[in-house]
């Protein structure tokens, strides 16, 4: 008997929640911040979904109801990009070390 | 066109990419090389998604046109946040992704031949139990987080919003939510996913108006969680494994942080969750409310103090950020530090309005990271520092949580700030924290009190110095 593709999902899923287990309780806590408007951008990774759901109109009629649906998650997904990768760099650009010149 | 397989490969670089970013945040000198992973892996998840898809119709044009509109408002907002604003910025990023998540679910259950998953009225039952998992979860993040932004902005009393009956009414639409999925899934019923998405909608905001602007933290941790979810849940939808492994990532991730922040406040999740503290605990405030007698002084009194001692630890809160004072600080600090006074700041996990808000308000402040401690690093340290000076923290120095069983905050981890030499508490008047309780502190014989605003009094500081 074949496995359901399910399955295999499902696995990637319950590793990946142990993966980031793991690599967040080594995140340094001055830095929790910058994990939480990063892991906002990186979520926002469903806009490929909204761009399937987007494109799912025909080249005669490119707004219908469902494709609406899809431009519209595409524009909120994208803020969420830009918006949190940007605003983490912002962020980690300040983290700075003290000066070695100054005593 | 790029067959499955191969964009299947990309998705999961995409993923592994994203497990860098995080990864990178360990340390600051490899985040920003983190953040890089993150962007690259975005850039390849969107362009895979557009070659499998392949048709380059009329539509792809708008599909950059909206690409365009949202990133430039992303952008826009990204540049001009102040830092003090980055609780509310999360919560207000954290319900687009929750209101995305429902738009997908929405478009794909209207037109789900363009995903692969069956007919309108005939959706295959696993993608149907996903996808209105995944709707019902990214609408209760989307208002929820409204909630929490309007809540962190002011616009909403930060106040508990309580009733009677309502963890009952709560409970009831929660299991209500099960049976909507269960009933639309044997029925395929579009009545049934649009009152899904409502009571998802209405169970988001019940959830979180109970509950503290004291509890923010908490709160931003776990919308921050329940968004990863979402993505999760439309990952398993869309088959698509760049979604899940970050939907996971994002869900565990959210989940931690909202463990550090409830055990920075010694509560239980469920505590937390239930709400209403503070405000409703009307034996805290009778406690205490006779007078007793406090030390005040002036920035010359705490200057000399200052000058006197060979190392002092400043212990900042919400206050200062509220008061804009940390770039005074900085500068007093810089002052010090030319007198050959050995300063370091202390940290609590929940000082400020979300996990490690601190940090970036001090570090925008051009104060070193190396010289910025976490609770634990440091608090042995109180007792051999001369000075403590505490600005915009109160609860996190009560001395009553480790001594008062009685108290509300009793058990929570605290700074052992009393412990030093001397004391210095800037704050406007005796009034009580968030907690609504007294903080012993202000009464110790080696505790001098400052009364002013944060900004005006550091200043003063520093002219005296």
């Amino acid at each position: 008997m074949e496995i359901d593709p399910l399955i295999f999902r499902l696995s990637i899923f319950i590793l990946s929640i142990f993966v980031g287990y793991y690599v967040v309780w080594s995140v340094t806590p001055s830095l929790h911040t910058p994990l939480m408007s990063v892991t906002n951008a990186i979520s926002s990774v469903i806009i490929v979904g909204a761009i399937i759901a987007g494109l799912s109109g025909n080249s005669d009629n490119v707004f219908n109801t469902s494709s609406i649906f899809g431009f519209l998650a595409i524009a909120l997904a994208a803020i969420n990009i830009f918006g949190g990768f940007l605003v983490t760099q912002r962020m980690l650009a300040m983290y700075k070390k003290k000066k070695k010149n100054k005593k | 066109m790029i067959s499955a397989n191969f964009s299947a490969i990309f998705y999961l670089v995409s993923g592994v990419l994203f497990i860098l970013a995080l990864r990178g945040l360990s340390s600051p000198e490899t985040s920003r090389q983190g953040n890089f992973f993150g962007i690259v892996g975005m850039i390849i998840a969107v362009v895979v998604t557009f070659l499998s898809i392949g048709n380059f119709s009329s539509g792809f044009i708008y599909v950059l046109i909206f690409i365009l509109i949202g990133g430039s408002i992303g952008a826009f907002i990204a540049y001009r946040i102040p830092m003090t604003a980055m609780p509310e910025l999360v919560a207000g990023f954290h319900s687009l992704v929750g209101l995305a998540a429902v738009f997908v679910a929405i478009s794909a259950f209207l037109n789900p031949e363009a995903f692969n998953l069956g007919n309108p009225g005939n959706i295959k039952l696993g993608s149907l139990i996903e996808m209105s998992i995944g709707a019902a979860v990214g609408a209760i993040t989307f208002s929820g987080s409204v909630i929490a932004f309007l809540k962190l902005q002011g616009i909403m009393s930060g106040s508990p919003i309580t009733f009677k009956g309502q963890h009952p009414l709560n409970a009831i639409i929660l299991i209500s939510i099960i049976f909507l999925i269960y009933f639309l899934c044997s029925t395929q019923s579009s009545n049934l996913f649009w009152i899904l998405l409502a009571v998802s909608f209405l169970i988001g905001f019940l959830l979180i108006i109970p509950i503290g602007g004291a509890d923010m933290p908490v709160v931003i941790s776990m919308l921050n969680s329940y968004s990863g979810w979402a993505a999760a849940g439309i990952g398993f939808t869309l088959e698509n494994t760049a979604l899940i492994i970050t939907g996971a990532l994002v869900g565990s991730s959210g989940a931690i942080l909202s463990y550090i922040m409830c055990k920075g406040m010694n509560r239980s999740f469920f505590n937390v969750i239930l709400g209403g503290w503070g405000a409703t605990d009307e034996t805290s405030k009778n406690i205490s409310k006779e007078q007793r007698p406090v030390k005040s002084g002036n920035a010359d009194d705490a200057a000399f103090l200052m000058k006197n001692a060979s190392s002092v630890i400043i212990v900042p809160g919400y206050g200062m950020a509220v008061a804009q004072a940390q770039h005074a600080l900085r500068e007093m600090v810089d002052t010090l530090k030319k007198n050959d006074i050995k300063v370091s700041y202390a940290i609590h996990p929940v000082a400020g309005r979300m996990p490690g808000h601190m940090n970036v308000l001090l570090a925008e402040a051009n104060v070193p990271y190396d010289e910025v401690f976490e609770l634990e690093e440091i608090n042995n340290d109180f007792a051999n520092a001369d000075v403590a000076f505490v600005i915009g923290a109160n609860d996190v120095t009560n001395p009553v949580a480790k001594t008062d069983p009685k108290s509300p905050i009793y058990g929570m981890p605290v700074l052992d700030v009393e412990k030093c030499k001397s004391v210095l508490f800037v704050k406007r008047s005796l009034s009580p924290g968030y907690a609504g309780i007294d903080n012993d502190l202000f009464y110790k014989e080696n505790t001098l009190m400052l009364f002013a605003d944060a900004k005006k009094m550091t200043e003063d500081i520093t002219k005296n110095l």
